[in-house]
């Protein structure tokens, strides 16, 4: 089995997600390297939700179209999904529930209904029964999926196992997915990947208002807090979060803040605070499909213009955009770093994508995130906040310091924080943040700020950002194609993107936005896409639809 | 120290007769003389926000964060949780707190943090030149209200008292003895301290011939109790009638503070990093 596609599907409440999960984890189990997309409507109870799990023997980070197994909860999945089902795929569903009816694939029925009653199981363990079902399905031992259960769902093991056994034994093998000699990754989302990046890093305080697809960091900061001790806050709006992160930094403690365009909306005034009074935050700014609302849970890539200049004024930030687990843990680190190292904010522009899907997490593919040291004051002198350095870059000092005033202004300000409206301090307090951003752009080209992948002698090369990095490199390796993924937008590493470019005749470039916001960017550097190919409907591409896309553009 | 040492090379921009220049002597005053009572000064941090007030923090020689309109309780709470040893005071003005920035004043309250807020409240736009504020009288005419205000004011010591504030008190910038008592009292009280102080603005609502007609100091008020502490915030609305002026400690109390529900430990290089790789497992 080389590429294996299972769908599960239900009411929300019904523990989709973590269901998905652990289908991911069987394949995981074996070997296999796994991708999931998770799709679901902006309700709490009742709608229809679904993950799609993908399992590969490489590295993948895309979903596909057609399924080989769906595992239904209820009739409206089964509907919903009919048309993903090839002539071999096979249908394991809840035999109460959903009628085959009319479908020519095969199928297996489970009496789950009878099941928990003669169990006396509550009704949340009807995923376990229809889990252990589809292991049996996919011809995986019982103890693999024993193992999974005792070591993620310990509570009442005892009755969850035997609802899981009768589960298994009554369904029956359809095909045999063999066990490969590949060691088990982690399996995470990229929101838990960011996490683990700053915390890394030296995250000390995170601090968030709940917004879709971006509220996972919260929760998870929340849980590990006690671990880390990371001071985990949730207050009034976003307005307050960005100001709370920026008044943990004056006083020397490493904070980040997450959220979603709106959400990011009411930050962008204390952004400002940010850039003129150089205080480093980190902003995770998950994308969702807008304007305004749009669509809660669905993905977009509708705010790279947006998050480049939010802000009024001119200074210097750093923005990267990683397109899958590995690249979210170690970006996020440079992230933290590059924010105070250079006392600027510092953006993880991630999408509904990147955030929710679960990847493999490979850490040593992922590469060492690293606390950097930071220009701190020698104690020598007065200190002046805003001293002019050749970098721009002011050494830092927190209070308490004995016989040390700390003053940080959000007005134009001298080298010691005080206020002032003359001329020659504006324009030397403006070159003096724009010298910041001249000293990070040359500490990043220690860095693969844009990466190549696929045929590097090939004419024709994808341009992608984000999250469309795992679609991009697998459609272009069934063409033969170059990828190039620009993964720091700010500051623009015009020099390695144009080095990555040599070569190439024709530029498409491939986006979840309706302007071509990467192609409109690049423009600005002389940098010209023949073709696009976007999507902007909140979904993401699937591996077919983007060969179907690249099939017509080529043709 | 004394308090010329917490005075800055910065001009004073303030017009004369300006209420604020009361405010910052008896700051000056009362962080000189808990800087002699153990209280270092290098352990205060001033926040401001924007207005006239906001230029307090350019003229006193103390750690500062200048900050924006309205967003002075925010950054003050997090160098509060960041570091708890320090002495967090806001200054912030009635337009600043009170209309764009409310709902952090309110929360400040509620999450009764350990940190100060001074409301230079003179009840008018001053640095935008003349336009009504949340305590402007009703009727006010000012430049976005020519015809009068149509709102009635808000009443900021009771908005605190039922938001959760735990110690609330009225001054008067005519009267620095008491002002500098009750900076000294809400500086050194545990939790969220909330000093109203009627600041005069001598160039667009000039109250002083009201004010010293009807100021008056409370003398033996029960601060422990919410009604009394309730009624008498009531005996004036901030409103263009007669009433009286209570001036002093409204309420003071204990709660429990959200400075203090921080107590995990940050690990440090190489123990954190273990513990990330020992997460790691959990997630196979």
């Amino acid at each position: 089995m080389d590429d294996f596609s299972t769908l599960i599907g239900g009411i929300a409440g019904d523990g989709i997600n973590e269901a998905g999960v652990t289908v991911a984890r069987l394949f995981n189990r074996l070997g296999y390297r796994i991708f999931m997309y998770y799709d679901y409507p902006s309700l709490i109870r009742g709608g229809h939700n679904f993950a799609l799990v993908r399992a590969s023997r490489s590295n993948i980070a895309v979903q596909r179209d057609q399924i080989d197994v769906l595992i239904a909860l209820n009739q409206e999945t089964l509907e919903t999904h009919k048309a993903r089902l090839k002539e071999s795929s096979f249908v394991i569903y809840d035999a109460d529930k959903v009628k085959l009816d009319g479908t020519k694939q095969k199928g297996c029925g489970l009496p789950i209904t009878s099941i928990l009653k003669e169990e006396e199981a509550p009704a949340v363990m009807k995923n376990t029964c229809i889990l252990a079902g589809f292991c049996r399905v996919v011809g995986m031992e019982w103890a693999v999926f024993e193992d999974i259960l005792k070591k993620h769902i310990p509570k009442k093991l005892e009755q969850n196992l035997r609802v899981a056994k009768r589960g298994y034994d009554s369904a029956a093998e359809f095909c045999r997915v063999e066990k490969i000699d590949q060691p088990s990754l982690p399996i995470m989302t990229g929101n838990q990947a960011i996490s683990l990046g700053l915390i890394k890093a030296g995250l000390g305080a995170y601090i968030a208002y709940p917004m879709t697809p971006s509220s996972s960091v919260l929760d998870f900061m929340a849980r590990v807090s006690p671990d880390f001790g990371i001071k985990v806050i949730h207050p009034e709006s976003e307005i307050a979060v960005m100001l709370m992160a920026e008044g943990f930094a004056y006083a020397g403690v490493k904070a980040a803040v997450g959220t979603s365009g709106g959400g990011f909306c009411l930050m962008t005034e204390a952004l400002g605070l940010a850039g003129n009074a150089e205080i480093p935050v980190v902003i995770i700014m998950a994308q969702r499909t807008g304007p305004s609302t749009g669509l809660p849970t669905y993905t977009a890539q509708g705010d790279l213009h947006f998050v480049l200049n939010a802000g009024q004024g001119e200074f210097p930030r750093f923005v990267v955009s990683p397109g899958d687990a590995e690249d979210a843990y170690f970006w996020s680190g440079v992230a933290l770093n590059m924010a105070w190292k250079y006392q600027v904010p510092s953006f993880i522009l991630s999408d509904k994508i990147t955030s929710e899907s679960q990847y493999n997490f490979d850490p040593a593919a992922a590469g060492e995130v690293l606390e950097e040291p930071l220009s701190i004051w020698n104690g020598q002198g007065q200190y002046k906040r805003y001293q002019y350095t050749d970098t721009g870059v002011s050494p830092l000092a927190y209070p308490p310091q004995k016989g040390q005033k700390i003053k940080s202004d959000s007005y134009t300000h001298d080298e010691f924080g005080i206020t002032t409206e003359e001329a020659k301090i504006t324009r030397e307090m403006n070159d003096k943040r724009l010298l910041k951003g001249q000293a990070m752009a040359a500490d990043l080209e220690g860095y693969e700020t844009v990466k190549v992948f696929g045929d590097d002698k090939s004419k024709t090369a994808l341009l992608c950002w984000g999250s469309n990095k795992g679609v991009c490199m697998e459609a272009a390796r069934k063409f033969g194609l170059k990828t190039i993924q620009v993964l720091v937008l700010s500051p623009f590493p015009e020099a390695r993107l144009k080095q990555a470019l040599s070569g190439v005749e024709r530029l498409i470039g491939v986006e979840c936005n309706s302007t071509a916001q990467l192609a409109r960017l690049v423009a600005g550097y002389g940098i010209r896409t023949q073709e696009q190919i976007l999507k902007y409907d909140g979904r993401p591409f699937s591996l077919d639809d983007l060969k179907a896309e690249l099939g017509r553009v080529l043709a | 120290m004394n308090t010329k040492d917490l005075a800055t090379y910065a001009k004073n921009t303030w017009c004369p007769g300006c209420g604020n220049f009361s405010i910052l002597s008896a700051m000056r005053s009362v962080l000189a003389e808990l800087d002699q009572e153990g209280y270092p000064i290098e352990n205060v941090v001033l926040v401001s926000g924007i207005g006239c007030h906001g230029k307090i923090v350019d003229y006193m020689n103390v750690n500062s964060f200048y900050s924006i309109h309205g967003r002075t309780l925010p950054v003050a709470t997090a160098i509060k949780l960041a570091n708890p040893d320090l002495k967090v005071i806001c200054f912030s003005g009635d337009g600043d707190s009170l209309a764009e920035g409310l709902d952090h004043l309110i929360f400040a309250a509620k999450r009764n943090i350990d940190i100060t807020l001074i409301l230079h409240d003179n009840r008018v736009y001053g640095l935008t030149t003349g336009q009504y504020t949340p305590t402007s009288p009703l009727g006010f005419k000012g430049k976005s209200t020519p015809l009068g205000t149509a709102e009635l004011p808000m009443n900021p010591p009771e908005l605190m008292l039922v938001s959760g504030a735990t110690y609330i008190a009225r001054g008067y910038t005519h009267g620095i003895d008491l002002l500098q008592k009750l900076f000294r009292e809400a500086i050194v009280h545990k939790g969220f301290s909330f000093v109203d102080v009627l600041q005069v603005c001598v160039s667009y609502f000039n109250m002083y011939d009201t004010y010293n007609k009807r100021v008056y100091e409370l003398q033996g008020n029960d601060t422990g109790s919410f009604d009394e502490a309730l009624r008498l915030m009531r005996t004036w609305n901030y409103d263009g009638g007669d009433a009286k002026i209570p001036l002093g400690k409204f309420y003071e109390a204990d709660a429990p503070r959200l400075d203090q529900a921080f107590s995990a430990i940050k690990p440090i290089g190489a123990e954190r990093d273990a513990k990330i790789l020992a997460m790691l497992e959990n997630f196979i």
